[in-house]
């Protein structure tokens, strides 16, 4: 099937490789409430570890999903305030070579954009530490293990099997969680089917969001949610203008949202 | 030889070395193995690594609190391996709330208590032993025969979490049974609701709110997305709120001193001053009155005491509207809240015409119970707009019957226990309307000579960590000599009790639930174990049922069933079956009744006047006592020496009830909120300017009630002159990934009594804040 409208470039890459993919996100800010449901799915489906030093800084904190939390800066009673949950962007990149920024200067081959789904993977086992990918995302999105994972005594017991735990000195990022992708595929031939249905493929967060805030999808199939979604003319993107084409995609009526999520996150740019 | 000179010796004798065995990689290679080796972590990395097997869903309810959400658990062989919420479930289809998916930290945390303890240090200290169920049973039946027989039944008290269910009403029945008044139960915003549906409604019933279909909410300060009512459901609501055109299906005031987050997402916010809420409530009612917006069919003839009226004795006596009208001009408001009084009339006028507008209550999460006043205040608004047992408003939802157990026959010992006065002074004449005052007995304990509690069983609450005022709480549980605690996790009950019997977790045990908060169709859902017991525990009503045995007689008698598995199986009589299949039975076709029918006051109307309250023979002449007004609730402390007010504020990510917050969560809490183990204060800039305290610096936050060091965050979010402080933190219990992170605020707070009810009407405690 051909892409019929994507914001960006379309992707006329693999012609003839069969069905392609643009898996991609839309949070409706207005509808998120901040309450953090879907980072604590996240890491409970992702084996994410935790430490009793976490609440010590953001370096040491570890967090595939994570919801910001920003200001319109305006003085009592006028302040207002938004959250802005914040997954791995799966940028896209518009030239023809790709250019999803963590992508472009991985030494190792660690993470890769796939053009048949749109996942930017991340291969633990590839991953030597270099950290280029974490200087190279202007989302923040990649996090760097400074320790083996540990749980206390008999907590292993919840850990996910169909994720892999990942050792000190590698990266690791959101991954829409591609194991639950990678489960619907294989039930879907068990099946005897070609299509993963849109409901058969949700990411935990998706899944978990009590506001139904988070919808997932394939971007370009128009079957799906997302697909009339992201064209909201509340829709935008997380710092479009540096031409990452991101495939999460935010809805919010309120212009401050929009500026600021547009052109800047928190203080940066300011003064 | 630690590490450290391992790895120095071995770098050291390669230094000597001559330089062809530099070249060799041999050496380095070692000396890098050594170096990853040796960090002790290694070896759990690949015994934390998951195993395979057959993957399994189950379905169980959460209880971790009021809002029993359905949830969906993936097995993975035996182990539980994620919580998801369940969908298709009436409650929350499929969404689940932060707290409710970090369940499974709390199932296998550390912090479970492992099997039957005894303490065996001081009071306090947290020392245990572990002993056998047979012994532990038999040390509080050795204990429960002594004071029985000293004639001391009625010294027996058992504090819980609800009064609702099979489990509390097995606690009921025992001290019934075996001779003590002594029931009490921990109250929130909703035993405050209830009353003040039974003064001005009549009959007990809970209310149902109509959230989805309401088209203007009011919230007094109620944090409708930050766990009030059944969180996912109103989560759930305020989605649909903000759907449809412009995102505009709903408009959402929010009342409050503070940009919550449930403020951040009102269409308006109005900042008033803390503890004025009922004067607004009162000034809008004033608007309505005056600009006849209120629902004329309604108020005309289903309301009594809205125009003044002569009782039978021919005296006059004042309604809600003349009150109203003379006490609450936008002008007096005005002065009181500091909201304007052209606001006031606006906000009027918006809520009286929307089509379907809900004016709710219950602040923050809805944890303290509040004022009687306050809470009759915001429901006249609701009566003056006609939206009771409406479509969009408030209804009063019953719950549904189950099979009524046998009567308890009593002994004399038991008589004679149980006719005595409650401890906590609840349904005496001084506040002959109340239940339970759980906030009142360490005060009395402290004050009484010693005795009046010999022995405290403690179910499903923490009334250690939750109670306001920790410093006069710790006093009074040193002043019992015997604290049993049947708690799943080691809180701060348990750590100060002298026996621990350990209740199966909330995923490993049958149970019945009663209709979540604020629903408005009646339900019961059925608890599950979704996996086997990991520890060493038991069903908190199989052992309550093996102590009553053991103590024979009357009590023994009053406990025919085998095991609490058949109790729960008779109780729930015709519904068992449907339940164990489904998990729960709804009455989905239940309607509240018309008009006609709805209100059991003797009027048979809706009495904005109470003559219940009248009747309940509180001593009080005054015509305001009986009418929805404006009584300050006065927070304790001197305002010369403590200039500032201390607002404690909830978040979604902190649970601070008597579940302390798992890992993920705390992870979860931002770094405004706490940083290492430091909490924060929120302050407004101008009070920073004012008091000289800097942003991130620390400062020492002095109450009536104590102090402690905390950090300073200056938001715009806050009302100038008051200090917003999280609660959930400050944990002694649980352990490293809680114990010891920030301050309990109800230790910096104390207990103010709502005049009517006696239940804790605390909404701040004044306060200094000095830079050090």
């Amino acid at each position: 099937m051909k892409e019929v409208h994507h914001k960006g470039h379309g992707n006329e890459h693999h012609k003839g490789h069969g069905r392609t993919y643009k898996y991609g996100m839309v949070i409706d800010l207005d509808k998120c409430t901040g309450c953090g449901a879907c980072m604590v799915a996240c890491m409970a489906e992702n084996n994410l570890p935790f430490r009793k030093d976490n609440t010590n800084d953001r370096l040491t904190q570890n967090f595939w999903m994570r919801v910001y939390k920003i200001s319109n800066g305006r003085p009592f009673p006028d302040s207002e305030i938004c959250y802005i949950p914040r997954p791995c962007q799966h940028c896209e990149g518009y030239d023809h070579h790709h250019h999803t920024p963590c992508v472009s200067v991985c030494p190792a081959t660690a993470t890769d954009y796939s053009h048949e789904t749109g996942i930017v993977s991340q291969i633990y086992t590839r991953c030597f530490g270099c950290r280029y990918c974490m200087a190279a995302c202007p989302y923040h999105v990649r996090v760097f293990n400074w320790w083996d994972p540990k749980w206390p005594k008999g907590m292993n017991k919840y850990l996910n099997p169909d994720v892999s735990v990942r050792m000190r000195g590698v990266v690791e990022k959101c991954s829409f969680c591609y194991h639950r992708l990678q489960r619907a595929r294989n039930k879907a031939y068990v099946e005897g089917r070609r299509e993963v249905h849109e409901d058969e493929y949700q990411t935990a967060c998706t899944q978990a969001c009590p506001a139904g805030a988070v919808t997932f999808g394939d971007l370009i199939n128009p079957k799906h949610k997302v697909y009339k979604l992201k064209d909201s003319p509340y829709a935008f993107r997380l710092l479009e203008k540096l031409g990452t084409n991101p495939k999460v995609y935010y809805v919010s009526t309120k212009d401050w949202v929009r500026k600021a999520g547009k052109v800047f996150l928190g203080n940066e740019g300011r003064g | 030889m630690d590490r450290r000179t391992f790895l120095e010796i071995l770098v050291g004798s390669t230094a000597g070395a001559g330089a062809g065995f530099m070249l060799t990689p041999v050496n380095w290679k070692l000396m890098d193995d050594v170096t990853i080796w040796t960090q002790e972590v290694w070896p759990d990395f690949f015994a934390g690594i998951p195993e395979r097997g057959e993957v399994t869903h189950a379905n169980s309810v959460c209880n971790l609190c009021p809002g029993g959400c359905g949830i969906t658990v993936r097995k993975v062989a035996d182990r539980a391996t994620k919580i998801e919420g369940r969908r298709g479930y009436p409650v929350n289809d499929g969404g689940i709330c932060i707290l409710g998916a970090a369940g499974l930290q709390l199932l296998y945390g550390p912090w479970r208590v492992p099997s039957p303890l005894r303490r065996v240090g001081k009071p306090g200290s947290g020392k245990f032993e572990k002993i056998s169920w047979e012994e532990a049973i038999s040390e509080v039946v050795r204990k429960l025969s002594v004071l029985r027989r000293k004639g001391k039944a009625h010294t027996v008290a058992s504090i819980l979490g609800s009064d609702r269910g099979t489990v509390p009403n097995l606690f009921a029945r025992f001290l019934k049974a075996y001779g003590s008044p002594n029931f009490i139960c921990t109250t929130s915003a909703e035993d405050t609701s209830e009353l003040a549906l039974k003064l001005m409604q009549g009959g007990k019933a809970s209310a149902g709110y109509d959230l989805e279909r309401a088209n203007f909410i009011l919230s007094f300060g109620s944090g409708l997305i930050e766990g009030w009512g059944s969180p996912v459901r109103v989560i759930k609501a305020h989605s649909l709120w903000r759907s449809g055109n412009l995102r505009k299906r709903a408009t959402v005031v929010q009342i409050e001193p503070r940009l919550s987050n449930t403020a951040a997402k009102a269409d308006n916010w109005y900042p008033v001053n803390p503890g004025t809420e009922a004067a607004l409530a009162l000034g809008l009612a004033h608007v309505i009155i005056r600009e006849s917006l209120y629902n004329i069919y309604f108020i005309r003839n289903h309301t009594s005491g809205f125009e003044d009226w002569t009782d039978s004795a021919g005296n006059t006596h004042m309604g809600f509207k003349r009150l109203v009208l003379t006490e609450y001009t936008p002008d007096a408001v005005s002065r009181t809240t500091g909201i304007a009084a052209k606001k006031i009339v606006k906000l009027a006028r918006a809520f009286a015409r929307a089509r379907r507008p809900l004016a709710v209550w219950g602040r923050g999460k809805g944890s303290v119970s509040g004022s009687l006043y306050e809470c009759m205040a915001v429901h006249a608004l609701n009566a003056l707009v006609g939206n009771i047992n409406k479509p969009g408003g408030v209804s009063v939802r019953p719950e549904i019957a189950t099979h009524t157990w046998p009567r308890v026959y009593q002994d004399a010992t038991a008589l004679a226990g149980f006719s005595r006065s409650r401890i906590d002074g609840a349904n005496t004449n001084r506040y002959p309307l109340t239940k339970y005052l759980p906030d009142r007995w360490p005060q009395i304990i402290s004050r009484k000579e010693a005795g009046t509690i010999q022995a405290l069983f403690v179910h499903d609450a923490d009334p250690y960590y939750t109670t306001l005022d920790t410093s006069a709480v710790a006093k009074a549980f040193e002043q019992i000599p015997f604290v049993v605690s049947f708690s799943s996790y080691l809180d701060e009950t348990a750590f100060h009790s002298d026996l621990i019997l350990p209740n199966h977790h909330y995923l490993e045990r049958w149970e019945d639930l009663p209709t979540p908060i604020g629903l408005q169709k009646p339900m019961l859902s059925l608890l599950r174990p979704v996996v086997s017991p990991q520890f060493d525990t038991r069903h908190v009503g199989d052992v309550l049922m093996t102590i009553a045995r053991s103590l024979g007689g009357a009590v023994a008698n009053a406990f025919p069933w085998r095991n609490y598995k058949a109790l729960l199986k008779e109780t729930m009589g015709d519904k068992w079956s449907t339940m164990k299949k489904t998990g729960y039975v709804e009455e989905a076709d239940y309607q509240p009744p018309i008009w006609k029918d709805a209100f059991a006051t003797r009027s048979r109307r809706f009495e904005f006047y109470t003559t219940a309250l009248k009747r309940a023979g509180m001593k009080r002449n005054k015509d305001l006592d009986y009418l929805p007004h404006y009584e300050p609730i006065t927070p304790e402390g001197d305002s010369e020496t403590y200039p500032l007010t201390l607002i404690p504020y909830e978040l979604i990510r902190l649970a601070d009830g008597a579940i302390g917050n798992p890992p993920f969560c705390t992870k979860a809490v931002e770094m405004t909120e706490l940083k290492g183990n430091d909490i924060f204060v929120e302050i407004n800039p101008k009070t920073a300017g004012d008091y000289g305290l800097a942003k991130g610096r620390y400062a020492m936050l002095e109450t009536p009630k104590g102090k402690a060091k905390v950090l300073v965050h200056l938001s715009e979010g806050i009302m100038p002159g008051l200090i917003g402080m999280p609660k959930g933190l400050g944990h002694a219990g649980y352990d490293g990934y809680l114990a010891g992170k920030g301050v309990n605020v109800n230790s910096l707070m104390g207990v103010v009594e709502d005049p009517i009810s006696g239940l804790c009407a605390t909404w701040g405690i004044q306060a200094k804040l000095t830079s050090v």
